[in-house]
């Protein structure tokens, strides 16, 4: 049997995955000892995990520093890596969409200002409409740009809905949903699909009974 | 030392890749750095990246530093009833501002069943050649292109299925078919299949369209070939391998070495190009992407020699040259009067006023 490397994105979605990869039988219990540590090994279930930023996940999966990943269907979308996306995990869910104030209207006949930290889904769905656009590209606190008149709009991550509307901000329309993904290197998956199959059943058994 | 200490691995593999291809027949071809960039533009949804690299050239015309191999070949490959015109390369390309070292052949003109399987045979033969444990996944766009077809799907759903496919993601594309309950079992099957001879058979009763069947049997005659030359454990039959629908009309493939996290051979049969060209001639190839041998070199380089001798400038040529012979039995000498700066050796030599 291989060792499986898996990158888990830090934050609540990773400890969560982690719950779901140790009820599947590859816990890993150095990873629950909190400190400084980086990598986590169980040498008996020849499973290593370590965490990572979650935008990282995708990049450390498509080159192959791990096998397995758990990563947002919005980092998917946004760097389209060459990976395989062997199931929705159906947790982390939100959706990606465009928000903007609430006495907005759309300028016509005007290139439409659009803030986001997401430029590549940004561009893909306003060329679905033909709409011509100007994108600004942001790091954070991207609902300001709205309010502050950088942009008319703004594409993001809504979750609850709760900055948005603390903000006099609201959803105009939905562009996709999004949820957590379990991926896999393509390499990884030729030669340790014995392993990573058995992992994605035991996860999809799971998330089939939630 | 011997040439595999002095050859990197990339470029003892493109040798032996050589040797491979002209065991076979097939010609070298060698081409020119640059194309005119028009080539490039016409075809760019073959192309792996749109990233080329451009500059002027005689009279104004717009050049290209080559992106690909595969079209400078096509354009010049024979027309005439049954020659087919069997070359490989071995070239450096330019793409994403990088110089990539590639191998591999274009079997161009008018082809037979043999000639495909011939090529596809030559990929599983290149991916043994060059050590360790490899797969070849194959898939068919042909037969992808009829079930897409059969499934009703318009152009945009055609490609979201295709991407699909290609990720494993079999969520998204349950979701894609919505109620279309024979479009969701036909490309799960699809999408589930990974194997040989025996997944292909398991397959089959859900490829119902005569395109379909009739690239099944091209696959069954496939795989029995391959099996007959000894090669059936290290290819399966795998749908997430495809191309571009626009130009590949055939045979697909994908090759993976351990220890190397990306796919390192790749190709197809792409009768769709010529065609675009307007040429009558059917056509398969591969390349394979020598560059990412560095990913798995284990060679030793903690030592940039195997001894250095120093000497302080006094010491007589006859007994420099007696401790360097001496040292070279054990491999490479550097011969220097301080310690060469960010190199290091495995031994060191002093050498002082005649005595050691």
């Amino acid at each position: 049997m291989d060792w499986i490397n898996i990158a888990l994105p830090k934050g609540r979605l990773g400890e969560k995955a982690y719950a779901m990869l140790k009820n599947s039988g590859y816990e890993c219990p150095a990873i629950e000892d909190p400190g400084r540590k980086l990598i986590f090994e169980n040498p008996e279930k020849k499973v290593r995990y370590f965490w990572v930023k979650p935008s990282d996940v995708a990049i450390y999966v498509e080159r192959g520093a791990a096998d397995l990943g758990i990563v947002g269907k919005d980092i998917l979308l946004e760097y389209e890596p060459e990976v395989y996306e062997l199931l929705d995990l159906k947790m982390g869910r939100c959706r990606m969409a465009v928000a903007g104030k609430k006495d907005f209207r759309e300028p016509v006949g005007q290139t439409l200002k659009v803030a986001t930290k997401f430029p590549n889904i940004t561009r893909n769905y306003y060329a679905g409409k033909c709409r011509d656009i100007d994108i600004i590209h942001l790091n954070g606190s991207i609902e300001l740009a709205p309010i502050l008149g950088l942009s008319h709009v703004i594409v993001d991550i809504v979750e609850t809905g709760t900055t948005l509307r603390e903000n006099n901000l609201t959803v105009y329309e939905e562009i996709v949903p999004i949820s957590a993904r379990l991926i896999s290197n393509v390499a990884s998956y030729q030669f340790k699909d014995a392993e990573i199959n058995a992992i994605r059943a035991s996860l999809q058994k799971q998330v089939e009974e939630k | 030392m011997t040439t595999d200490q002095i050859w990197r691995s990339e470029e003892q593999a493109v040798f032996a890749l050589r040797g491979l291809y002209q065991r076979y027949g097939y010609a070298p071809y060698k081409m020119s750095q640059f194309e005119e960039y028009d080539l490039y533009v016409r075809n760019k949804d073959f192309l792996i990246s749109d990233k080329i690299i451009t500059f002027s050239g005689e009279g104004g015309k717009l050049m290209a530093l080559k992106p690909d191999v595969t079209l400078s070949i096509v354009k010049n490959a024979p027309e005439e009833p049954g020659v087919v015109q069997k070359v490989y390369y071995s070239e450096n390309v330019y793409r994403d501002y990088r110089e990539i070292m590639q191998a591999g052949l274009e079997c161009v003109g008018d082809l037979t069943q043999y000639d495909i399987a011939e090529a596809v045979l030559l990929a599983v033969k290149s991916l043994d050649l060059l050590g360790g444990r490899y797969v070849l996944d194959i898939s068919h766009m042909g037969l992808l292109a009829a079930v897409l077809e059969r499934c009703g799907f318009d152009e945009g759903k055609q490609k979201q299925a295709m991407a699909c496919l290609r990720q494993k993601n079999t969520h998204d594309l349950k979701e894609l078919c919505g109620d279309n309950a024979d479009a969701w079992e036909t490309l799960q099957a699809l999408s589930g299949c990974r194997g040989g001879a025996e997944e292909l058979e398991a397959l089959s009763p859900h490829l119902t369209g005569e395109a379909e069947q009739a690239a099944v049997a091209e696959l069954k005659a496939l795989l029995e070939m391959l099996k007959e030359r000894g090669y059936a454990e290290s290819v399966r039959m795998d749908f997430s391998v495809s191309n571009d629908l626009g130009y590949y009309s055939g045979v697909v493939f994908r090759g993976y070495l351990e220890g190397i996290p990306a796919s390192i051979l790749s190709g197809g049969q792409y009768d769709k190009l010529p065609r675009k060209m307007g040429r009558k001639s059917r056509a398969i190839g591969f390349a394979v992407y020598a560059d990412l041998l560095q990913e798995r070199s284990r060679e030793d380089n903690s030592f940039d020699v195997d001894t250095l001798i120093l000497h302080d400038g006094t010491v007589s040529l006859s007994e420099v040259n007696r401790a360097a012979k001496a040292a070279s039995k054990n491999g490479s000498v550097l011969v220097a009067t301080t310690a060469p700066k960010g190199r290091s050796w495995k031994n060191l030599v002093t050498l002082k006023g005649g005595a050691q």
